[in-house]
């Protein structure tokens, strides 16, 4: 078994016990990317020399005989849309293809305090804007277990590298699943905090009311660790929870007797593949032998969550990208006055998908049509939080699928931005919500693709849903297999 | 139609973007089917709900005015596409 195939909490172990060194593991990181990283293309920026200088800066301190924390030493990466000082960040688009932020986001400064290696910068959809990461400017990134497949979006770099073992543990963002489903589609666990829980200073904005950053890694124990590391209130973020923040490790505990697990009907729908809902009601089954307890509840107002999303997130970002004007940073593509370069930057360097999220957000804000759109749309978010609060006056958590399918062939939905948003309609819910929720591994398709499954917990209660998805995991060994890659396994 | 032309030229401009008169009739198409899907917001009555901006209940956040490190002029004129003597420079904006 090389070191690559191995989560971040065994690795760990393997320093402090001097069984490895971190440039051991580094360089096993390293090969596995020269190996694989021509199939899957999941990395837009490898800082190959920085990580292994960290790692041997690692050695020489635990030669001294110092601790280490959890993550010093082991090699992440980070999604392309969180600032890295003196590393660019493009958000895979072309209108950043040259930026190099002159600050660290706050995760990166958190992160940087534990001393990790940071192996580079992730693709992902351009702007986070998809479900496929097909809408990178760069390259598309492929499914490490069937490469002709998406890895998800728009965090499916982070997820792709995570199970092909391009590196130990990342970090994505998530506005409307772009965690969660990327993490199910690669079989890996992801999860998007509370919305205010981890500070988006430096996260490059596309939902300013909805995104959050969060882990992707190997199983529960890594992800409870880096959650750990990355939440808190942060002045910089004024949107941030000020709310203490809990030791997520504590909630390791193999135990949900008595835990109510919500069903939501309106979750289990016509469309779904069966092998997905297989999967999980299998999963039902093996918290209701653990001793949860199952019971059926409704969110009436599902079915109207993806219309409500599609007009705030774009309206959002319509307004949070007039920044890119080739003035103060990003591209320029000159023109006659300032208008017109203006208009010839944006024109040229956004792609499809960036410019019709733009122009259905400009639309919906735009007078004549604000009440019919937007405001409807936000009323309609209240409407589907209050169900999500309703529901947990019965329950302690939501247990639904990811997404309807399994991954999807690249190519399979271009030209069809509506079905492409349709695929959304188990995750965006909780962004509009700020709920938390978790996806991890609950089984394969006949085609050996990975099946996740999402538990949802109520506000600032990731605690709960940590505990939950540790259980059921613990059950199981879907976490320790990883994707065929290269000759390798 | 729900969108027409002139609601797409309109808001084009509102995004400083050029649609090419090529690609009109496929976005055209496209902002159709997504906006004739959330009509399905129209059967909801929403008389009585209060709109959402933030999940999470917030109020005003304030901090003190103080003076506080920031970038230098350098760090945050890096990575202008073109500047002059510590200013970003710009095509001309006045006519005459």
């Amino acid at each position: 078994m090389r070191l690559y195939e191995k989560p971040a909490h065994v690795l760990h172990e393997m320093l402090v016990n001097k069984e490895i060194t971190s440039v051991e593991l580094t360089e096993d990181v390293l090969a596995r990317i020269d190996e694989v990283e021509g199939e899957v293309k999941a990395y837009l920026t490898v800082t190959r020399d920085e990580a292994l200088a960290r790692a041997k800066a690692v050695d020489e301190k635990i030669a001294r005989g110092e601790e280490i924390s959890f993550l010093e030493g082991i090699p992440g990466a980070i999604k392309d849309n969180i600032c890295t000082k003196g590393v660019r960040t493009t958000c895979a688009s072309k209108i950043l293809e040259h930026f190099v932020p002159p600050y660290d986001a706050t995760v990166m400064t958190k992160l940087k305090a534990e001393n990790p290696v940071i192996l580079g910068k992730l693709n992902m959809d351009e702007f986070a804007m998809g479900g496929s990461t097909e809408n990178s400017a760069y390259h598309p990134t492929c499914n490490p277990w069937n490469t002709e497949c998406v890895p998800g979006g728009s965090s499916g770099g982070s997820a792709a590298s995570v199970a092909a073992g391009t590196s130990i543990w990342a970090l994505g963002s998530d506005t409307g699943g772009s965690i969660r489903q990327p993490a199910s589609f690669c079989g890996v666990v992801g999860l998007k905090p509370t919305y205010g829980r981890v500070s988006r200073y430096g996260l490059v904005a596309y939902g300013s009311s909805l995104d959050q950053i969060g882990p992707l890694t190997r199983d529960v124990t890594d992800c409870a660790h880096i959650l750990n590391v990355i939440s808190g209130h942060d002045d910089m973020d004024s949107t941030s929870s000020e709310a203490a923040v809990p030791d997520f490790t504590k909630a390791l505990v193999e135990d949900v007797k008595g835990l109510k697990i919500g069903l939501p009907k309106e979750y289990f729908v016509k469309g779904m593949d069966p092998e997905v809902e297989k999967a999980i009601r299998a999963a039902i089954e093996k918290y209701k032998e653990m001793g949860a307890e199952i019971v059926d509840i409704s969110l009436p107002h599902t079915d109207y969550a993806i219309s409500a999303y599609y007009l705030i997130a774009p309206a959002e970002a319509a307004t949070n990208l007039q920044r890119y004007d080739g003035v103060s940073y990003g591209e320029r593509v000159e023109g006659e006055d300032l208008v017109a370069m203006m208009t010839n930057t944006r024109t040229e360097k956004f792609g499809e998908e960036v410019k019709r999220r733009i122009v259905i957000g400009n639309y919906a804000l735009s007078a004549g049509y604000y009440d019919a759109y937007y405001l409807k749309a936000m009323k309609v978010r209240t409407l589907v939080a209050e169900d999500y609060a309703k529901a947990f006056e019965q329950v302690d958590v939501i247990l639904a699928p990811v997404a309807p399918t399994t991954a999807f062939k690249i190519g399979e939905m271009a030209g069809d931005p509506l079905q492409m948003y349709l695929q959304d309609a188990c995750t965006v819910p909780l962004n509009l919500a700020g709920l938390p929720g978790i996806s991890l591994p609950c089984g394969f398709s006949s085609k050996g693709m990975p099946i996740g499954m999402q538990i949802i917990g109520k506000a600032l209660d990731e605690e709960t849903i940590i505990r939950a998805a540790y259980t059921y995991e613990q059950s199981q060994d879907y976490h320790t297999k990883m994707a065929k890659l290269g000759g390798n396994n | 139609m729900k969108v027409t032309k002139e609601d797409l030229d309109n808001v084009a401009v509102l995004s400083r973007l050029a649609i090419a008169e090529e690609d009109t009739e496929r976005y055209l198409g496209q902002l159709d089917k997504i906006l004739t899907y959330m009509d399905n917001l129209s059967e909801l009555d929403t008389e009585n709900v209060k709109p959402t901006t933030y999940a999470l209940p917030m109020q005003n956040v304030f901090r003190k005015d103080e003076v506080k490190e920031s970038l230098d002029r350098e760090a945050a004129l890096a990575n202008a596409p073109l500047k002059e003597d510590g200013y970003f420079k710009v095509p001309k904006v006045l006519e005459g």
